[in-house]
């Protein structure tokens, strides 16, 4: 009955956001303001009733009620009880519902946020979410129906595959769901202020929370996504260029492009159109993303099913919402006044040039996931374009971009001095190279980009230091170097100024991760018990093979010892192999020892009858700073959207807004 | 086992293929120089039978096959051009992950250039007709002898 009742609960929520989307817009034109306050209580509502029928579909889950087609296909009675809550996303059709609760949810925070948006922006801003969430919620109902019943029902279900049963699925998605549908605000946001023919500092003021938020979910999310494939994998790789991992990554890169974007709007007017066009290519972007997982078109472990209908589905929502746009864009955006002028030696500047990077990085990750389709498609030659191209056509657009984060972040706005900005970061600047050269010097003969890579990281965190130290100290008459002053003017800075450094520092911590990377070492041997295996600077003895309890499976483990070279114990690690018997399957669990920042990482091969078993053995130096660095910089979106100016809003007067004081670094 | 392709990190949930060990230890070669050549190429090299993985990271049967003609290429002498060459010309053009760059690429390769290129000098462009457009313009002559005469009666 329940179950039925979600079902139903769905269905209301589709009509619930038709009313959204018909009624705010009719209202926009009639300017009826009872009317267009419909909009709210639609919002919430179609969100109440998601949530409940999620709530039933888990319900069902945890339950293991194997009357519903869902859970028969994903559960089994023996999974332990986490995964029986996790696996409810765990599938297609649980994961698009997942999918479009967290869309509802955003919909009813637009819709009860207190912002001093004007009236008919939020209006119509609400009336695109729903149209969104009317769209997804009518895919699942006529295509992916999770409510479906069986009968007679079986005794057992079928399980979840054993790759799922981690602690990942519980996080991973969720996470990344909530930054790709996060940007539908920003999309909604966008579309609205095209039909209403006026954008401006307060729709910039009102977007950023929302792109702050998204953003800083969907970094989370992909790193949550990394660290889950560099355990799980077993070889210790922490980035693919998978097409469906590639799908995460354009929505972000074109999504920290239209985070920069923004400030240039907010604080200085212009932009506008370019922000516009970003906003719209940004979720565009989440949706190809959607459309490459769920339409299978580019086959991988991700697309659960591969029904073409469900493609075409999803293929028409790609056309409906990415051509519906960028139409309803080249129609109205001639129409938008473009605002301030700057120079190009300026933080304008560095952030144009920021944006030309990474729509350039953007455009290379698109292109190269999509060209062997095409061509296929247009000429039947195939080809496959896999991590060398990647690496060989996004990291030198990369690097000139990180090389301009410190100059775009010390640069003042409107016409900046490059001579000054230099000297401010001459200390970060002979820091990095005297840190770079150290590495090269301590490996000598060993990878050259290295030492580069930590060069280069080691100049983006100092450089965000020095900001902070430099703002903190003041500027021209002001100046002061007492610790006192300089503590309580760094308390005092506005909290986007921290933010910035934050997630700026976070990025070179990532770099210095993934630099180190560059010397991480391998071995690779038979091992009976008693025998070692050395790799790096670690060596790991095999004390014994036998068995490790566990709920649902059976599993062989590796009982290791780990070892300086030395001979100091260091600590132990189990790797094991699990055999499930519900689906049949043999899953690796590789075994990690965190050593600081570094990881010794162990993986079990075949176990031979003599006892003896294939082990490999990586010594993973800094690896965590990967994704260390990757919160580091959702926390300085999370410190971002403290700011003053959020929690204030915009006046509402505010049209050719001055610079606010509190964020412009004084020449 | 694991036959499956694994990466993570998507949209739809990520399915990891548990663990993995690719490369076994009877494969490997005594030249240390030589099995790295080997890894690098094997890994350039898809596997045929899976999802977007090199047959460096593969556990399946076909990718063993391939990691051993490497192998036994190299030991042959062959540099490795000629061992991928090798491997092109029995499976195709498919199995290099880093596709040649030919005519049929050659928008894939440009992309990244095209982009910046063409970014950069619309920028160039925009930001050189507005600085046009935001110079005052002379005043005509007109308007000059008007101002003469109003300063003049000053």
């Amino acid at each position: 009955m329940l179950i039925e009742v979600g079902h139903f609960a769905l269905a209301l929520a589709l009509a619930l956001s038709l009313v959204q989307i018909v009624i705010p817009i009719w209202a926009a034109r009639s300017g009826d303001a009872a009317m267009r306050a419909v909009a709210t209580p639609a919002a919430l509502g179609a969100f109440g009733c998601i949530l409940f029928s999620f709530a039933a579909l888990t319900y069902a889950h945890a339950t293991s009620d194997f009357s519903v087609q869902n859970v028969v296909e994903n559960s089994h009675t023996t999974k332990p009880f986490l995964y029986k809550i996790s696996g409810v996303w765990g599938n297609h059709e649980g994961s698009m519902l997942l999918w479009v609760l967290i869309l509802a949810l955003f919909g009813a925070l637009v819709a009860v946020a207190k912002e001093s948006v004007p009236a008919v922006l939020r209006a119509n801003t609400l009336a695109v979410q729903g149209l969104v969430t009317f769209v997804f919620v009518l895919f699942i109902i006529t295509t992916s129906n999770p409510f479906n019943r069986v009968n007679p029902a079986p005794l057992e279900g079928n399980d979840l595959n054993p790759l799922l049963q981690d602690f990942g699925l519980a996080v991973h998605p969720p996470l990344l769901y909530v930054g790709y549908v996060g940007f539908s605000i920003t999309f909604a946001f966008a579309i609205a202020a095209l039909i209403d023919g006026r954008i401006d500092a307060v729709w910039a003021r009102a977007v950023r929370p929302w792109t702050l938020t998204a953003w800083s979910f969907l970094t989370l999310g992909i790193a949550m996504g990394s660290y889950w494939a560099y355990y799980e994998l077993g070889w210790g790789g922490w980035w693919f260029w998978d097409p469906v991992e590639n799908a995460s990554l354009m929505p972000w890169l074109a999504g920290t492009a239209l985070l920069h974007s923004t400030v240039v709007m907010e604080k200085r007017d212009a932009l506008k159109v370019w922000t516009v066009l970003l906003a719209i290519l940004t979720f565009s972007l989440s949706l190809l993303g959607t459309f490459i997982v769920r339409s299978g078109v580019l086959t991988s472990v991700h697309t659960f099913a591969t029904d073409p209908t469900r493609g075409v589905f999803i293929l028409a929502i790609l056309i409906l919402f990415v051509g519906g746009s960028l139409a309803l864009f080249a129609w109205r955006a001639p129409m938008l006044r473009q605002g301030g002028l700057f120079a190009p030696i300026s933080r304008e500047g560095a952030l144009v040039m920021n944006n030309l990077f990474l729509a350039a990085g953007c455009a290379t990750v698109f292109v190269g996931t999509l060209y062997p389709l095409l061509l296929e498609m247009l000429t039947g030659e195939k080809i496959s374009v896999g991590p060398p191209f990647f690496n060989y056509t996004f990291v030198p657009i990369a690097i000139p971009l990180l090389l301009i984060v410190p100059f775009g972040q010390t640069l003042a706005w409107k016409r900046g001095d490059v001579h000054a900005a230099s000297q401010r970061l001459f200390a970060a600047l002979g820091l990095a190279l005297v840190v770079g050269l150290a590495a090269m010097a301590l490996t000598w003969g060993g990878p050259v980009m290295a030492p580069i890579g930590i060069g280069l990281g080691a100049y983006l965190v100092l450089g965000s230091i020095m900001e902070i130290v430099s703002r903190a100290r003041g500027y021209g008459n002001s100046r002061s170097s007492k610790p006192a002053d300089v503590m309580r003017r760094a308390i005092g800075l506005p909290r986007s100024a921290w933010g910035t450094a934050l997630a700026h520092a976070g990025v070179g911590i990532v770099v210095l991760g993934i630099a180190a990377q560059g010397w991480a070492t391998e071995g690779l041997s038979v091992v009976k018990p008693g025998q070692s295996l050395a790799s790096g600077p670690y060596s790991a003895t095999l004390d014994r093979v036998g068995p490790r309890p566990g709920e649902n499976y059976e599993e062989t483990a590796a009982f290791l010892t780990i070892r300086t070279l030395n001979g100091d114990k260091v600590g132990t690690l189990e790797t094991g192999k699990r055999f499930y018997p519900s689906r049949k399957m043999t899953v690796t669990e590789s075994g990690l020892l965190t050593v600081g920042a570094s990881q010794v990482y162990a993986s079990i091969g075949e176990v031979m009858a003599d006892g003896s078993i294939g082990l490999r053995l990586y010594y993973k130096p800094l690896v965590l700073l990967i994704w260390l660095g990757a919160v580091v910089m959702a926390l300085g979106g999370a410190v971002s959207i403290t700011d003053r100016r959020m929690r204030v809003g915009a006046p509402a007067k505010a049209k050719a807004r001055p610079l606010p004081p509190t964020a412009v670094p004084a020449e | 086992m694991r036959t499956l392709r694994l990466p993570v990190l998507a949209l739809g949930l990520a399915l990891l293929a548990g663990g993995a060990h690719a490369v076994q230890p009877d494969e490997v070669l005594s030249d240390p120089r030589m099995e790295s050549r080997a890894r690098d190429i094997s890994s350039g090299l898809r596997c045929l039978v899976c999802q977007n993985q090199s047959i460096d990271d593969s556990d399946a049967p076909l990718a063993r096959d391939l990691r051993l003609i490497v192998r036994e290429r190299l030991k042959a002498g062959d540099d490795d051009t000629q061992v991928r060459d090798y491997v092109v010309g029995r499976y195709g053009e498919y199995v290099l992950l880093r596709p040649v760059l030919a005519l049929h690429t050659l928008l894939l390769w440009l992309t990244p250039i095209l982009v910046l290129g063409l970014g950069a000098f619309g920028i160039w462009r925009l930001a050189r007709r507005r600085a046009v457009a935001a110079t005052p313009e002379r005043l005509t002559a007109l308007e000059e002898a008007e101002i003469a005469a109003l300063t003049k009666r000053e």
